[in-house]
């Protein structure tokens, strides 16, 4: 079977990679790529846990054709933090205990600040709303939806 | 097992490469579920044709490309009467991707947006059809067999109020339909003219509520009329039962929920 070379920019730096045909955009991230940060919880959609952006919009990287992203910008949590330093979401997270075992985490991080970027002053239901199509059995919601609040009045300050 | 993935140009062309071994994506958010199962054809078929992502208003309608989002639907201007419904399906990332198109052929329990479609009156424009437009009914009757849909045609409401939708979820604000019903009742001297009401998750597709829609015409929408409506919501529907609810919860409550979008559209 005839692999296909893609060539696309991930966390603003330009990367290649070979996809299988039917590849979903998360296998070809996390095993083509190596970026393990987008998390498989179902494969189906229904969870959030592999959410991506692909030029600015969340997209489930689980139901995406690796194929599609060539010649698009994707963002992953792995691009949040520039070196040692977090990205204020990823403070927000930590400093509001938003994460228990982590696994919907970077899912959520990337809702967050696709919603951040489009919406610095969000409202409660605007965050509810941003994170609807996540998933989190440990948190209870509420510790999240707090974070990000925090981490817009931040922003709001700065 | 997925051999080959093609992109084509134009619909007709990705038209004359369908074929048993294929299968035509869209958004992909159903399509890749069985890719990923392993349950897919063995070629995906794709199109870029920017028919597909073109969105143009006539006089009295607006002509939706196949491949338009719920999430651009949602945030589109001249379409706020279509918003609450695009807003009703999935989460933020499924309205990024998933399609009109793609919900037309969606199995129950989805195709909220298509039980929307089928109340407004919409006709869909399949790629290489020569010819009018078809019936959206018939389309949803034929799914197997329609071809490539390259846009659907939407009549709009004359009047805001006109037009009324409602989605029940268990989970909220993101969940599968236990039932979703949507209703046109465009009005002429306070009595309604050309009632269309359909019902979404009440059959194996998007059915028209005929009998409901027969009690409404040439009524005026109040008291009387909504129960008499609520009471036979269900005449011709066949909903199934699933992990969200039975066939008998559903008929029980079709009426109830029926009667709360009217008397909705009533409050205005
Ligand atoms: C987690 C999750 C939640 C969901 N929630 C909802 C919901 O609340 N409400 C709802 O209605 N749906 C829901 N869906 C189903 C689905 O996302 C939507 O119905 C969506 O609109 C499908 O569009 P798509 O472009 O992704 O379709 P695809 O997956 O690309 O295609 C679906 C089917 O339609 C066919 N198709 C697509 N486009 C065309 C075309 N132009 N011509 C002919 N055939 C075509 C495909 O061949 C395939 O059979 C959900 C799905 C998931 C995974
Ligand atoms: S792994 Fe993609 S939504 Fe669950
Ligand atoms: S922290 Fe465990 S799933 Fe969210």
């Amino acid at each position: 079977m005839a692999r296909t070379p893609i060539v696309f920019m991930l966390n603003g730096s330009e990367r290649a990679s070979f996809a299988d045909p039917g590849q979903n955009l998360l296998e070809f991230l996390r095993r083509g790529v190596g970026d393990l940060s987008p998390k498989y919880g179902c494969g189906q959609g229904t969870c959030g846990a592999c959410t991506v952006t692909i030029d600015g919009e969340t997209q489930l990287s689980c139901l995406t054709l690796a194929e599609s992203v060539a010649g698009k910008h994707v963002q992953t949590a792995a691009g949040l933090a520039a070196g040692a330093t977090l990205h204020p979401l990823q403070e927000a997270f930590m400093e509001n205990f938003a994460a228990q075992c982590g696994y919907c985490t970077p899912g959520m991080l990337i809702s967050a600040k696709a919603l951040l970027d489009r919406n610095p002053t969000p409202t409660r239901e605007d965050v509810v709303e941003a994170i609807s199509g996540n998933i989190c059995r440990c948190t209870g919601y509420e510790p999240i939806i707090e974070a990000i609040l925090a981490a817009a009045k931040g922003r709001a300050r700065a | 097992m997925i051999q080959s993935v093609e992109t084509h140009a134009t619909l007709a062309e990705a038209q004359r490469a369908m074929g048993s071994d294929a299968i035509f994506m869209a958004g992909g958010t159903l399509v890749m579920r069985d890719v990923n199962a392993g349950v897919a054809a063995t070629r995906i078929v794709r199109s870029s044709d920017p028919v597909l992502a073109d969105i143009r208003l006539s006089g009295d309608g607006v002509t939706i490309g196949a491949g338009v989002t719920m999430a651009t639907i949602a945030a589109h201007r001249d379409l706020a009467f279509l918003a609450p419904v695009a807003r009703s399906v999935g989460g933020p990332q499924i309205r990024n991707m998933g399609t009109v198109g793609g919900n037309l052929f969606a199995p129950h329990p989805y195709g909220d947006f298509a039980v929307a479609l089928l109340a407004l009156g919409a006709r869909v424009n399949v790629a290489g059809q020569i010819g009018a437009p078809r019936p959206l009914a018939d389309v949803l009757r034929e799914r197997g067999r329609v071809g490539i849909v390259a846009s659907v045609h939407v009549p709009r409401p004359q009047a805001p109020g006109d037009f009324g939708f409602l989605k029940v979820s268990r989970i909220k604000p993101k969940g599968v339909s236990v039932l979703s019903v949507a209703a046109h009742l465009p009005r002429q001297g306070g009595r309604i003219r050309g009632a269309r009401v359909a019902f979404g998750a009440m059959g194996p597709m998007p059915l028209q509520a005929t009998a409901v829609e027969r009690v409404l015409d040439g009524q005026a929408l109040d008291a009387p009329t909504i129960a008499r409506a609520a009471q036979v919501a269900v005449e011709g529907l066949d909903p199934p039962t699933d992990a969200l609810a039975t066939a008998w919860y559903r008929r029980e409550v079709a009426g109830v929920h029926l009667k709360r979008l009217l008397e909705r559209m009533v409050r205005g």
